[in-house]
This record gives C-alpha cells, sequence and structure tokens, in this order.
C-alpha cells in the first residue's frame, strides 16, 4: 500500500487562494481573515462567481492571493465600486476588504450610504486602530492614549476626537441585514470570526441586505510589539474598547442555520 | 424617426437609453439634473439600473464598479460635481476601461454660478485628475449634436478603452430643439477579454487595477496609455467648418461659442468680409491638422470661448506662431452675443495685432472698455 501526504493531509491551501507568498508582516492577522474568506467562498462553492474589491491601505495587493476576480478601489470608495458591480451583475457575489483608515474616515460617507441602501454586498471591516501601509499613523480608532506616528504622545481626545465604533454606528441604519464583530486574537475568537464571515455571505446569498464583519486585527510592526504581544493587546485592550458582539441581525438572517 | 422638440439634458439621456446605456450613477446639480431625473423613471421602466450616489465621488466609483463588469455605463454633473470625480476618472483611466461622463458646464470657479461656461475646457482636455492620461473629449453645440455625440461616446469609449468626456455648457442643457433620436439599440452585454464579470467556470481569475508599484511597469503603462492616444489623435479628431473654401479670416469656436461664432460669421458673409467658421467637435483629440492647413492660406484668426482662453493656448499650439491668433471671450456665466463676434471679426480684419501680441492681454485691455 502506498502512502500519499495526502493521506495525512490536515491543513492545506484553500482552493480560493492561489499559490502567491505573502506580502503582510509577520504575525499580521491579515492573513487569517483572508483564509477564513478563501475557506468560506470555498465551502460555499462561489469562489467562481465572487468578485472582491481592494481597499487602498495593506490589503491593497488582496488581488493577488484571492483566485477570485478582483477590482482595486480608491481610498475609501470600495463600497462604491462594489455597489456598482453588484447592481449589474446581481447573480454575483462581491465582498469588499477594507481597513479602519479606508472605512472608517475617508471612506465614511460610501460606508454609510452603502449601508444605507441595503446594498447586498458583503463588507470585511479590518480594525487594527491604525494606517498600517503609510507606517503606523493615527485611524479614526486608534484608542485614546494610543501613541501613533501622528499622535506621538497618544491620542488626546481632547484635540484628535475619540475611536468610532462603526459596527454600532452602521447597525442603526435599516438597510443593514447583518453587522456583528468579531476578533482574530485566539483559536476560539478566529472560528467565530470563520462563522460569522460564512453567515455575512448567506445574508448576501439570499438578498437579505448589506453584511459587515468587523475583525479586530493586530499590527504587529506599527504598533511595535511582537505577534504574541499584539494577540495580547487585543484582547486586553481592543476587545473592552470595541465589544465583540452581534449588532445587527435582521428577521429573516436570524433563519439562516450555517 | 420624426423630429420632436427636446430638452438638451433629457435628450442625452434619452439618446444614452437608446445607444444602450446599461448602468447610470449620479448626483444631483444644476444645470445638469434633469439628466438624473429623466434617467431615474426610464431606467427602471427598462430594467436597467438606475442609481442617486450619496455624492459625486460615490457616483464615479459605482461607475468605476460597473464599467470593470464590463457593462455601458456613465455618470452626469455639472462643473463642482466633475471636479469631485475627478479622483474616479483619474483612476479609470489608470485601469484602462471605458467610461463615459457628461459635463454640463457652468459658472466657475468655486460655487461659481448656474449659467453657461465653458471655463472646464482645460480641466476636461488637459488632465484633471493626477497622473499622465487623456480624455476623448467631445462637445456639441446643439441638442441634435448632443444627441448624435453621446451615442457616439459609448463606441468611442469601448473602442479604446478609455473615457470619452462630453463637455456641453449650460445652455446646451437647458435650451429645447427639434432633434431626432436614434432608433432605440438593444442592451447588447458584452462579455469583454478584460471584465472582472466572475470566472462562471470559463477562465482564469482576471484583476482590475491601476497599481503598478515597479516603476519600469508603470512607464510601461504610461507609454501604452500614450501609444492608445496617440491612435486617437490620428482617426478621431472631428470638426464642422462653415465658410472656409475662400476664407481669408477664421473664427474658431466650440459648443455653444461655436454657434454664436457662426451667426457673426453669417452676418460677416453678408457684409462681403471674407471670413469662415471651425467649429472643433472633439476638443481633444484637438484638430490641430485642419488648423496646420488653414494657415497656409488663410491671414489671421479669431478664437472665440466663454472662458478666459484655454482653447486659445491650443490653437496657438496648431498655429506655431505663423499667421497672428486673436481671441475674444465672455466668462463667469455670460453668452456672447452675435453682435460682438461681428464686431470682433469686422476689427480682426483691418486689425495690426502682430505674431509676438499676446491675444489674452490684448483683449483684456479691450474688455476694461465694456465692463
Amino acid at each position: 500500500m502506498v502512502t500519499t501526504a495526502s493521506n495525512n493531509l490536515v491543513y492545506e491551501r484553500p482552493a480560493g487562494f492561489t499559490d502567491t507568498p505573502t506580502h503582510y508582516c509577520p504575525g499580521c492577522t491579515h492573513g487569517v481573515a483572508h483564509r477564513l474568506i478563501a475557506e468560506v467562498l470555498e465551502e460555499m462553492g462561489v469562489i467562481d462567481k465572487t468578485i472582491g474589491v481592494a481597499p487602498v491601505g495593506c490589503a491593497v495587493f488582496a488581488y493577488n492571493y484571492f483566485d477570485t476576480d478582483f477590482v482595486e478601489a480608491p481610498h475609501g470608495r470600495a463600497p462604491a465600486m462594489a455597489t456598482g458591480i453588484k447592481r449589474v451583475m446581481p447573480d454575483r457575489i462581491v465582498f469588499s476588504y477594507q481597513g479602519d483608515g479606508d472605512l472608517a474616515s475617508i471612506g465614511m460617507g460610501e460606508i454609510v450610504h452603502t449601508a444605507a441602501r441595503g446594498e447586498n454586498i458583503t463588507v470585511i471591516f479590518i480594525n487594527n486602530a491604525n494606517y498600517g501601509m503609510t507606517g503606523g499613523q493615527m485611524a479614526p480608532t486608534t484608542l485614546p492614549g494610543m501613541k501613533t506616528t501622528s499622535s506621538p504622545n497618544g491620542r488626546d481626545v481632547e484635540t484628535q476626537g475619540y475611536p468610532i465604533r462603526m459596527s454600532e454606528m452602521l447597525a442603526t441604519l435599516d438597510g443593514a441585514g447583518y453587522v456583528v464583530r468579531r476578533s482574530l486574537h485566539d483559536p476560539k475568537n478566529i472560528r467565530l470570526a470563520k462563522k460569522a464571515i460564512r453567515m455575512a455571505f448567506e445574508t448576501q446569498v439570499r438578498g437579505l441586505g448589506f453584511s459587515l464583519i468587523e475583525l479586530l486585527s493586530t499590527c504587529p510592526t506599527n504598533w511595535g510589539m511582537t505577534p504574541v504581544d499584539s494577540l495580547k493587546f487585543v484582547e486586553q485592550h481592543m476587545v473592552p474598547a470595541f465589544p465583540l458582539g452581534d449588532y445587527k441581525i435582521a428577521a429573516g438572517v436570524a433563519q439562516i442555520k450555517v | 424617426m420624426t423630429r420632436e422638440l427636446w430638452k438638451g439634458n433629457e435628450a442625452i439621456a434619452e439618446a444614452a437609453v437608446r445607444a444602450g446605456l446599461e448602468a447610470y450613477f449620479g448626483y444631483p446639480i444644476t444645470p445638469q439634473t434633469e439628466v438624473l431625473e429623466y434617467l431615474s423613471r426610464r431606467m427602471p421602466e427598462l430594467g436597467r439600473t438606475f442609481v442617486q450616489a450619496e455624492s459625486e465621488l460615490g457616483a464615479i466609483n459605482m461607475v468605476y464598479g460597473a464599467a470593470c463588469a464590463g457593462v455601458r455605463v456613465m455618470s452626469s454633473s455639472s462643473s463642482p460635481g466633475v471636479s469631485l470625480m475627478m479622483e474616479g476618472m483619474s483612476y479609470i483611466a489608470g485601469t484602462e476601461i471605458p467610461a463615459v461622463v457628461v459635463n454640463v458646464m457652468r459658472g466657475g470657479p468655486g460655487l461659481g454660478n448656474i449659467a453657461p461656461s465653458q471655463a472646464d475646457y482645460n480641466q476636461a482636455v488637459h488632465g484633471g485628475g493626477h497622473g499622465d492620461y487623456h480624455n476623448i473629449v467631445l462637445a456639441p453645440a446643439s441638442v441634435q449634436e448632443a444627441i448624435d455625440l453621446m451615442v457616439l461616446s459609448f463606441d468611442l469609449a469601448e473602442k479604446y478603452r478609455t473615457i470619452c468626456m462630453m463637455i456641453m455648457d449650460g445652455s446646451v442643457g437647458q435650451m429645447m430643439e427639434p432633434a431626432r433620436m436614434p432608433e432605440m439599440q438593444p442592451v447588447n452585454r458584452r462579455d469583454w477579454e478584460w471584465a472582472a464579470n466572475g470566472r462562471m467556470g470559463k477562465r482564469e481569475r482576471r484583476f482590475l487595477t491601476s497599481i503598478y508599484l515597479d516603476p519600469v511597469v508603470e512607464e510601461q503603462t504610461n507609454l501604452r496609455l500614450l501609444q492608445r492616444w496617440m491612435h486617437i489623435q490620428e482617426d478621431e479628431a472631428r470638426y464642422k467648418e462653415y465658410f472656409l473654401d475662400d476664407a481669408e479670416f477664421v473664427v474658431i469656436g466650440f459648443g455653444t461659442a461655436g454657434r454664436v461664432a457662426l451667426s457673426a460669421v453669417r452676418a460677416a458673409r453678408t457684409q462681403g468680409i471674407k471670413v469662415g467658421l471651425l467649429r472643433p467637435v472633439t476638443v481633444s483629440p484637438f484638430p490641430d491638422k485642419v488648423i496646420d492647413e488653414l494657415v497656409k492660406r488663410v491671414t489671421r484668426f479669431l478664437v472665440v470661448e466663454m472662458n478666459t482662453g484655454q482653447m486659445l493656448e491650443d490653437v496657438r499650439l496648431s498655429v506655431k506662431g505663423r499667421v497672428p491668433v486673436e481671441f475674444y471671450g465672455r466668462l463667469g456665466g455670460v453668452v456672447p452675443f452675435p453682435d460682438e463676434v461681428l464686431s470682433e471679426i469686422k476689427r480682426m480684419t483691418s486689425s495690426n495685432m502682430s505674431l509676438e501680441s499676446n491675444p489674452r492681454n490684448e483683449w483684456f485691455e479691450r474688455m476694461k472698455g465694456h465692463n
């Protein structure tokens, strides 16, 4: 009997991925988020009809990794592009992948109105509390007192304002079908995040409105921490400021069993 | 089809529908709003896409998305709104995909006013958005021409995978004229070889992007855009000529300024002045070859615009200092009367402006007497 490696295979690249080495920093949770999306698309059998919209930010090259069609949006405009694509091809699966600077700052208008219109798209929102690609500046989600390259003495809420909780805000809109916040700081939460991503895409498949999963994520390089310490930082500081939970589950979405 | 009375903005909206427009994304702004209003009724009744966006930023990026999918898509706006669209237009240009944008121009800069203007010529013709790219820019002078060019704009955009803009001043958008609509074309969604419309079991993945981190690759991209532009310059320059056969003097104007100038040229002809009119229909590519030919047999040009002399610079580049070029402009929403242009034509016939004079400065000095 011939034994092949595949007999013992417990982990491999999901079909939703291309064979491309990552450009993300060691310990960054973008890779985890990417993988969860790819696994969900594979499990739902929709890779072939999915079109992704990449942001400006660290995930600008997301299109290199997913084995789906992809477009690359101007900073913050991914939800508008996704709207344009989904409206002319309603049978396709359309998702945007956006960071906190992209979605909660420059793209605030686009994300709010896309949700308000109840566009049947899915948004993966990576909240790592800073602008990663440009080297760690203060973002709308930067915690009070948190040091960044543009808040060198720590974010002073008197002059630099307060963090924005996007999931809570967007959940108030009637067009939103599914809005939840999860975290990627440990295996249990990663499993919960995957389930939420599945729910979001199922919401889209059923035409039940706008879906968004906010994922609390790490940025070891710009936070100046080891990957392990970064995960602890998420658990100890991010989760209290951005509570995990289901902020909007529309009646129709609540019926979905995955 | 018989001629019907059409308002310019509604006419181009219907013309776009008949050209197979699949999706429209827009935002209200005077004097363009009727395009949006008309299509808000017309598109849904045909089962096509209409979205009133949250802003012109949203609108142009919805256009960008739908254009990536390979459908016939457009937006329309007026000057301040078009400024907001420049980000998206640069991305569309960098991604090398077709899209159509109409600018029903109004007075500016800033909030300006809602009166007809041609002040966005430079924005449309010489860039607007960041980076090294060119748009095809069409400039109708009547409702009928706006209809015809609206249909053409989709074909040109798709043929060259580029942005085709139509710039018409507020008066073309707002006035009603008898015009003939084209026949209704069915929607013909093409499965373009570049479109990101889902693999659907047929092919490898595609991605559409405007980022080229490697400067050498970006340089190649820019050269590819330039090469395409050179083809467009060679093949797509369009213009209308009036009374040029025996003309000693030539007026050049586009859009409404060109139309007003035509009335003046006709009046001048009745007075025995050998003057003709060249009206660029494509202001980009600029019809420089015909000007090059005219230079060899006329004595003087007069450029008439509803701005401070933006196309004037392109005319001067074409004339290359061989004969004097004069200028007359009204601006800020003021439309010149034929009598004013006729006076300028008469002045031109006995003008002693030299090749070295600056036509804008000379005009500016003359204007001081007017206001």
